[in-house]
């Protein structure tokens, strides 16, 4: 049995909520570079042009990237052999992002009750998935999510005769429905099987996975490889405003379902697919 | 911006605003509406004026504003028809526009701009000066009066109507 005392998941969630507002992963500065070079409007290449200085100016003024600095997303993978102490973890991990959002000059976009709507300030509370894991070790990845994307993101409850057909369309639908809404160019999040709730969780979590992955499942990488093309076709490209890139990547992960369904979300997000990691 | 210069201006033009204009997003649009309804004064004059959608991130020390870009001008929908009859001539977003809206800019010979979606901290450089001027409760959400130096936007719907969002797609679609 490990001991982790709670304190050091508020310190490095709180390192962690800023950082991943100011500085893309690799992964997704990479794509970027790519897409700026490769794309063929006129228009379009500007826009990425300006996206990839966007990055630059916000982590050397320390401004993030984007205004919507999200609602922060936290995935938090526990090994079975740790026990916390020093307090209740979720507080822990809350205290995290109020002292992030608040000292780290970002955007309380977070309403206490989604009827009543009033802003909490802080932009507490956090959404957390909890998961258990083998070993004694703690994986925390922090993914600020942006709504202007998120509003945009879609779960379809396919029957099995609809196959994979189907899947591509319900992928297609929602992407061009989200459009320039969305702020292309995107990463398209897709979870497939399932229920209704686990096909969402795994459609959010595959917005974790850097940019260049594939699936490691040969037809799933197949259908991600055909569908990032086809999506690259619809025209919508940089900002909406046309071109042939309108996703950097499209990560899919499955899950075995119930012999009458075949859930499908897509959740989509932005170019500034916000993701920081640590290993505690 | 003068009519003159909003009718003028065409789908698919790349511009660089200067001077001043107002931002409001969804609750500051909700109070505005209330405000009208019964017969109140707005925080600031339409006429004339741009409203940029945009809700910024805190401004650091010493600088005006913190990441400040465009946010879902769908969200503002209901709201605008009536403000454009106001004699509103101008809005920064980014998405697509209801009908009712479009409509009411071709009627009042208004412009709908789109900044690049997610570059914020580019586009708070073209800002130079911030002030809250109202519903300062709202925190983000209050309506400021920004100054603005070569504030870079796209020309997405014109005072004919013409859909940049939908044309230039079709340019580039090769379904
Ligand atoms: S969708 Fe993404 S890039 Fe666009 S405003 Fe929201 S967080 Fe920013």
């Amino acid at each position: 049995m490990r001991t982790i005392d709670v304190a050091d998941v508020t310190r490095n969630i709180r390192e962690m909520c800023i950082e991943a507002n100011h500085f893309l992963a690799q992964d997704m500065e990479e794509a970027l570079r790519d897409a700026a070079q490769t794309e063929a409007a006129p228009l379009g290449k500007q826009i990425l042009c300006q996206l990839r200085d966007n990055l630059k100016i916000a982590g050397e003024d320390m401004i993030p990237i984007c205004q919507d600095t999200g609602m922060a997303v936290i995935f938090m993978e526990i090994g079975q052999d740790v026990h916390f102490a020093g307090g209740f973890l979720e507080t822990a991990v809350n205290e995290g992002v109020r002292q992030g959002y608040t000292e780290g000059y970002l955007r309380k976009s977070v309403v206490g009750d989604p009827l009543l709507r009033e802003n909490t300030k802080d932009n507490t509370p956090a959404v957390i998935h909890y998961e258990m894991t083998e070993g004694d070790r703690v994986r925390i990845t922090v993914a600020p999510k942006g709504f202007g994307s998120e509003n945009m993101s879609r779960v379809f409850m396919l029957k099995p005769a609809d196959g994979m057909e189907g899947v591509k369309n319900a992928i297609l639908t929602a992407v061009k429905d989200a459009g320039p809404n969305a702020c292309p160019p995107m990463v398209v999040g897709v979870g497939i099987g399932g229920t209704f709730e686990k096909c969402a969780l795994l459609a959010k979590k595959a917005l974790t996975r850097p940019a260049g992955e594939r699936s490691s499942i040969p037809h799933v990488r197949k259908l991600e490889e055909e569908m990032l093309e086809r999506i690259n076709r619809t025209g919508i490209g940089p900002g909406g405003l046309g071109g042939t890139t309108t996703a950097l990547a499209v990560n899919i992960n499955t899950y075995p379902t119930h012999i009458a369904g075949l859930p499908v979300a897509v959740n989509i997000c932005c170019h500034v697919n916000r993701h920081a990691v640590r290993i505690l | 911006m003068s009519g003159e210069t909003a009718k003028e201006l065409r789908a698919g033009d790349y511009v660089y605003i200067t001077g001043t204009i107002y931002t409001a997003r969804d609750a500051a649009h909700k109070r505005m509406q209330e405000a009208l309804e019964q017969g109140g004064p707005l925080p600031f004059p339409v006429q004339g004026n741009i409203i940029y959608y945009m809700g910024p991130s805190p401004a650091r020390e010493g600088r005006p504003i913190g990441s400040a870009g465009p946010t879902t001008a769908s969200r503002m929908d209901k709201y605008t028809p009536a403000l454009l009859d106001m004699g509103l001539l101008g809005m920064i977003g980014k998405g697509r526009r209801a009908e009712a809206v479009k409509e009411a800019i071709v009627r009042n010979g208004a412009v709908y701009f789109a900044a690049v979606g997610g570059a914020g901290a580019l586009l708070s450089r073209s800002v130079t000066d911030a002030e809250v001027i109202a519903y300062d409760d709202l925190g983000t959400e209050a309506v400021r009066r920004l100054e603005v130096k070569d504030f870079p936007v796209i020309v997405v719907i014109d005072s004919e109507g013409n859909d940049l969002y939908e044309t230039a797609i079709e340019e580039y679609r090769s379904e």
